[in-house]
């Protein structure tokens, strides 16, 4: 039998494995992050260290009713959570784990990781007006402002990516970072002149920023304040509604994740020459994960002005010099 | 289907905040017109949990009143116990020994500072913080089990007597009450100013937001720190000393800006206000009985009476009425919280929803204080 036909089967059993893990255990991993940071221990009474945990949680959201409240617009709101889902599950397949280790190498995969993240952003919008619910209509109109406004640091910042190594496709991007950290995108002292190794970690921040605000995480998680909007779009889902809510947003925090790991941080390569892999890719997004997680339980919340004059007054106009400096540079040297 | 949500002609809608709401922290109910995320008027709704406490006064005998106290401001109960003792004393004219006041004003004080350090808690919790709330009440925690050692109760206290105390302070509590002061003086810079006071986004969020100037508050009738950080340096504890508040040595932070930071930096300079007091009163703890001889029946002469404390929320009188029987004929409270209140409608208007509820954390609220 043709071996073509098992790569995309085992790929969409391991995807659905990896996502299902992460979903479950980046919930695990916050609620003991946020418990140490706090000087509680967190979870402990199911399974050792509390392990079994996310298993329990999903039992009891999949054992209960799943409530549809008078007056909601029925389709929207059944559809709205498995549209925060979808696409953050497809948008897996083009992630780059490791050297061959891809499920479907696309050539505009940059492009269509964006893409697929405006598709998720309409779940909220979605799940907000179909709800029928004042406090979830304004998440939703949040939401989407947060979401237009850093979209547009976060894509000239790939540009700037995209200049520098020639081509939208996140293998081809990793690969060119390979051997050693002098070589990341983040500080590229190798192969580039010394301006664009200083210009670059501040694409870094401007994108770690943007990401953490794309995925509604705190300090920027306003669509789901909830000491003004109780819990933003989700206020009216319960049962497995809420929990693909939670899944797709746990989900998209990996995909942020993996994202920087690509452009900026080599991929799978190995720091100091090491020999690379997927374990490394695997080390990077967690650390990052864990800065997320480390960020939410440490600052307050801004208010959705600032932030909106944070990305229109600050990371726009950085981004747009970056851009224009780096061109620039690659013309001159 | 759906329908879309309803406007009005003038493109308003009605937010209806509360009764349920995290950030009103109890029954308060706030019916919000919106213009998007604008708030175009601001109308407190009250009495979610009115518990006629003051007629309850009038149908039990003075003594039987005490326990109710402690329920209405249930985070700086002692200051209600506080309050009630003070007036029924002067309408009986009990004599309280001088241990007694000590004791009081120790016990009141560190009352205050869990008052303040869940005040702070619940403050960055409507802020978006949650780390900080357990750090307060890790040290919150250690404050109530000294309390509790001595009161017998966390939360609701019964301390108080008339012409006293019910219990003795000891040893044990002296030298646990200057652990928990050093403790709290060493986290305090730590934990609450490095971290918290002095982080960038808190400073954006609260600096310049719900400014109360110093007219309205005095209009409103606000007092304690609401008052204090529009600028009013009034403190009942030293414009109006009662007990044996004259012979201590503290401040009152006062601060002229009258925006949400200014109420928070008063409590947070209270905190160490309070902290001296305590150690000053423990210092000069002098010896004798705790409780006065009261009969067990009080019945005060005819008249009326008035008797103000301060609260960690501002000023608490206790008017009053005896007709001569062993009932209150009429007992009349002013509460601190609902004047603080009353001025959310007037600075709220214009605001943004999130900017108003970060207003509303730092007035302070106890609604059952509001209500009762």
């Amino acid at each position: 039998m043709d071996t073509s036909i098992w790569r995309p089967i085992l790929y969409l059993l391991g995807f659905m494995a990896f996502a299902g893990l992460n979903a479950a255990y980046l919930g695990w991993c916050e609620r003991k992050g946020a418990a140490r940071i706090q000087r509680r221990t967190g979870p402990m009474e199911v399974g050792p260290q509390g392990l079994w945990q996310p298993l329990a949680d999903g039992l009891k959201l999949m054992s209960k009713q799943l409530l549809i409240p008078q007056g909601v617009d029925g389709i929207l709101f059944r559809v709205a959570p498995i549209l925060a889902m979808i696409p953050a599950l497809t948008s897996m397949a083009v992630i780059p784990f490791a050297g061959n280790v891809q499920a479907r190498a696309v050539g505009l995969s940059v492009l269509l990781i964006f893409a697929l993240a405006s598709v998720g952003m309409m779940a909220v919008l979605l799940g907000g007006w179909a709800s029928g619910n004042k406090y979830s209509l304004i998440s939703a109109a949040r939401a989407v402002s947060q979401n237009l406004a850093y979209e547009i640091p976060m894509l000239v910042t790939v540009i700037t990516i995209v200049m520098l190594t020639g081509t939208m496709n996140l293998e081809q991007i990793a690969a060119a970072q390979q051997g050693g950290f002098w070589n990341w995108n983040i500080f590229p002292v190798a192969g580039h002149s010394l301006a664009q190794a200083i210009i670059m970690p501040i694409s870094f921040v401007i994108f770690f920023i943007c990401s953490v605000a794309e995925t509604n995480r705190a300090p920027f998680d306003m669509a789901e304040a909830e000491s003004e909007l109780i819990a933003g779009h989700m206020t009216e889902y319960g049962s497995m509604g809420f929990g693909l809510f939670m899944m797709g947003e746990y989900l998209n925090m990996v995909i942020g994740a993996c994202l920087i790991t690509i452009l900026f941080l080599g991929g799978w390569d190995g720091p100091l020459g090491l020999s690379g892999g997927i374990w490394w890719f695997l080390a990077k997004i967690y650390l990052l994960l864990f800065t997320v997680i480390w960020v939410r339980w440490t600052y307050p919340r801004t208010q959705i002005y600032k932030l909106l004059n944070l990305s229109w007054k600050i990371l726009i106009p950085f981004s747009l010099v970056n851009l224009v400096l780096t061109a620039a540079f690659i013309k001159i040297f | 289907m759906n329908e879309p949500v309803q406007c009005r002609a003038d493109e308003t809608f009605v937010l209806n905040l509360g009764p349920q709401h995290p950030a009103t922290h109890g029954v308060l109910r706030v019916k919000l017109t919106m213009d998007g995320e604008y708030i175009v008027n601001a109308e407190p709704v009250l009495g979610y949990i009115h518990r006629m406490h003051e007629k309850m006064a009038e149908d039990g005998t003075f003594a039987q009143f005490m326990p109710n106290t402690a329920r209405m401001d249930y985070l700086h109960a002692l200051a209600y116990n506080h309050g009630y003792c003070l007036a029924v004393e002067r309408a009986a004219g009990i004599e309280v020994p001088e241990r007694a006041e000590y004791i009081r004003v120790i016990t009141v004080e560190l009352n205050r500072l869990t008052s303040h350090l869940l005040w702070w808690a619940a403050f960055l919790l409507d802020l978006g913080g949650f780390s900080p709330l357990l750090y307060a009440f890790d040290d919150r925690e250690q404050i109530l089990d000294l309390l509790e050692r001595i009161t017998g109760s966390r939360l609701t206290y019964c301390y108080f007597r008339f012409g006293g105390v019910y219990n003795d302070i000891d040893d044990v509590f002296i030298t646990g009450t200057y652990a928990v002061i050093k403790r709290l003086r060493s986290r305090l810079p730590r934990l609450y100013h490095d971290l918290v006071t002095h982080n960038i986004i808190l400073k954006k969020r609260i600096t310049g937001i719900g400014i109360l100037s110093r007219e309205q508050a005095r209009r409103y009738g606000c007092t304690g720190p609401v008052a204090r950080g529009s600028g009013i340096d009034y403190d009942v504890r030293k414009n109006e000393p009662y007990s044996v508040y004259s012979e201590f040595d503290f401040e009152v932070p006062v601060y002229e800006e009258g925006d949400s930071m200014a109420r928070y930096m008063v409590r947070m300079d209270e905190i160490e206000q309070s902290m001296r007091i305590i150690e000053q009163a423990l210092d000069k703890l002098p010896d004798g009985p705790v409780r006065a001889k009261v009969p067990k029946i009080l019945k005060p002469p005819a008249g009326d009476y008035w008797a103000s404390v301060e609260t960690a929320r501002g000023d608490l009188g206790h008017r009053l009425v005896c007709d001569g029987g062993k009932n209150p004929y009429k007992l009349k409270l002013r509460s601190p919280t609902f004047s603080n209140l009353s001025c959310f409608g007037e600075v709220a208007e214009g605001m943004l929803l999130a900017d108003a509820l970060a207003f509303m954390g730092s007035l302070d609220l106890v609604i059952p204080e509001i209500d009762r």
